[in-house]
């Protein structure tokens, strides 16, 4: 991907002459298109974001006048409430474990299955990139079933623990060809210094895999961060529940409300898109890397 | 698999080359234990953490899936296949199973094209292109949940869209949005095409941006056209990203729940169920857990099927074309 935009970077001015001219829109059409394609997009999150400065009574009157005036009283009451502030703690909770476990047990797996030969390797590859065809949801009421054995039912880990293994095999099959492509002869080396293979591991390969692990891992951030199905069924007490659930619940308490439903919504999205304009490059990256890989 | 292990792993392998029949017998070197205890210490967490809460829970699904059982107590109403009967013979089923195929087929007939052409525009050298492409990425990022929520309150009867289109003299496309059973499912399509088109163009683009320009160049350069360059050299060689798409977005529509639980809860009067909708009503609410296992071990069953498929038809190629493999 970087290798891909470096070049598109040093293109000549003349290629882009041609390139300009040969094309089937007008650019002010193209133009056009974009404006529509962009208020679609980002329309609905700032129509959320002001709305939730009114009141209900105004959006009642007319639901599309801006504010007037701007009140704070719908985001203060989020802000120094309980339950905003419990979800988030209960989502990042889920998240590091989740995506800490994924991470670290991933990495390890496909240390081995990248640079080991034992008999039985393969096999157990396509066991972990079978894996990749089941999302978390079609396995969501097993799950509650086998967490309700083991009395992990209505505990974060309940959830914590299901969404690393799910995200072991987008893991592994991201990481191994990685790990593979680093050269032989730096392990070589590393021995012939008289390290052990678990320090080469330690020591140079997991800080030469760094791109690849922040991809993977935010890749399994993201996804737990997201969840709702499987947080559904496992958290029956709303101490547990995680952001997505604390504003489906929100909402369905606060129906006549739907100023205070605004506001949460809007404030629900800002850890979500914060932590994307924070990675942006590098998931988008990384997301390309793993299905061309 | 003998192939595999006698193949070299280009310098990986430090230790001079054991006889052919060493690899079957246990290791007795030192060195070989070393590497048995450290395989075992690097995979052991990984492969029980991936057994016990993916196959383990898939294997007790098809077992519970056999009895008549609420999820507590012992398991003793064996029932045989009669729950896959109820399921796979119930007209209710068959209509969620319906509207996974719709909103499936929609997604390749409306947004395939749209992620497409939009991907195309976005690919050339517009001002702010950046920005646009993050903006579009956007609704990606929300969790279903957060975009049920919004796109719920967007549709409300005289809510903001409604009131919009009357501002802008169309109040006559003013309906129920959410609870007209004819629509409903077509409203349910439209908000799960805002979240995730953006992902389908940030695909594209990438794979885009692996046709080397030069390709287009001499055919323009050759005379044709700038549509025949798009549809014989840009769109062909766009292929395997397209196909991943398509995988991707297929699995996605079988999954669908979040969203229309949010919005509709599959209603009203089933209008937008989706398979695990149905699974949620009929396994968790009226705790029938055997029942809801037989539809999770169905969903699962249908996923194998199209993934299996698709890869031996479709997938395929793009491991096997060199030309492909030199492109991306």
């Amino acid at each position: 991907m970087s290798a891909a935009t470096a070049r598109l970077g040093r293109r000549s001015p003349r290629r882009d002459v041609i390139r300009e001219r040969r094309t089937w829109l007008s650019l002010p059409a193209s133009y056009l298109i974009i404006l529509i394609v962009l208020a679609i997009a980002i329309a609905p999150m700032l129509y959320m974001i002001v709305g939730g400065f009114s009141t209900t009574a105004q959006l009642n009157a007319d639901p599309n006048a801006l504010p007037h005036p701007w009140v704070w009283s719908n985001y203060a009451a989020i802000a120094t409430s309980s339950i905003f502030w419990q979800a988030l703690a209960n989502s990042v909770v889920v998240a590091v474990v989740a995506t800490g476990l994924a991470l670290t047990l991933g990495a390890m797996a496909a240390f081995a299955l990248s640079r080991y030969t034992f008999r039985g390797r393969e096999a157990l590859y396509v066991l972990f990139v079978v894996g990749l065809l089941f999302p978390l949801n079609t396995a969501a009421l097993p799950l509650f079933l086998l967490l309700q054995q083991i009395g992990l039912n209505d505990n974060l880990f309940g959830v914590a623990l299901p969404e690393a293994a799910f995200a072991l095999p987008v893991t592994i099959v991201i990481l191994r060809p990685f790990m593979r492509a680093i050269p032989g002869e730096l392990e070589d080396a590393a021995i012939v210094d008289g390290a052990s293979r678990i320090r080469f591991f330690l020591r140079i390969l997991l800080p030469l895999s760094r791109p690849a692990l922040i991809t993977v891992g935010i890749l399994a951030f993201v996804t737990s961060w997201n969840a709702y199905l499987l947080p559904l069924v496992v958290f029956s007490s709303q101490d547990h529940y995680t952001l997505p659930l604390a504003v489906a619940n929100f909402q369905s308490t606060y129906t006549q409300d739907t100023a205070r439903v605004y506001a949460f919504t809007a404030v629900s999205m800002i850890p979500a898109l914060a932590i994307f304009v924070f990675a942006q490059r590098k998931l988008v990256g990384g997301l390309v890397g793993a299905i061309r890989g | 698999m003998a192939r595999t292990q006698s193949a070299p792993v280009a310098g990986r392998e430090t230790e001079s080359p054991r006889p052919a029949t060493a690899g079957a017998r246990p290791p007795k070197t030192r060195r070989g234990l070393r590497k048995r205890v450290e395989l075992t210490a690097l995979l052991a967490p990984a492969i029980v953490l991936f057994i016990g809460f993916v196959i383990v829970p898939m294997v007790f699904a098809a077992w519970y899936s056999l009895y008549n059982w609420s999820g507590f107590g012992p398991l003793n109403d064996f029932i045989g296949v009669q729950n896959y009967t109820g399921v796979l013979t119930g007209p209710v089923f068959h209509q969620a199973l319906l509207h996974n195929v719709i909103i499936a087929v929609l997604s390749l007939v409306i947004q395939l094209p749209v992620s497409i052409g939009l991907a195309l525009l976005l690919n050339r050298r517009v001002r702010g292109r950046t920005f646009l492409r993050l903006a579009v990425f956007a609704p990606f990022v929300l969790s279903e949940a957060t975009a049920a929520v919004m796109w719920y309150e967007l549709l409300q009867p005289g809510g903001p869209l409604d009131a919009l289109l009357k501002a802008v003299g169309l109040g006559g496309l003013v309906h129920y949005w959410l609870a007209s059973t004819s629509l409903v499912l077509y409203s349910v399509f439209v908000v799960a095409t805002w979240k995730y088109i953006g992902f389908g163009i940030v695909l594209l683009l990438a794979g885009l941006q692996g046709i080397p320009p030069e390709l287009r160049e001499a055919a323009a350069i050759d005379g044709a056209t700038p549509w025949q360059v798009t549809r014989a050299i840009t769109l062909p060689l766009l292929g395997p990203t397209i196909r991943i798409w398509i995988f991707l977005s297929v699995i996605g529509s079988l999954q669908l729940f979040d969203l229309v639980w949010i919005m509709t809860l599959g209603g009203p009067a089933n209008a937008s169920s989706t398979m695990l909708t149905y699974q949620y009503t009929n396994g968790v609410q009226r705790t029938q857990f055997g029942y809801g296992a037989t539809v999770s071990v169905v969903l699962f069953v249908i996923s194998l099927v199209f993934a299996l498929a698709y890869q031996r038809f479709a997938l395929r190629r793009d491991t096997a074309g060199a030309l492909t493999r030199a492109v991306l």
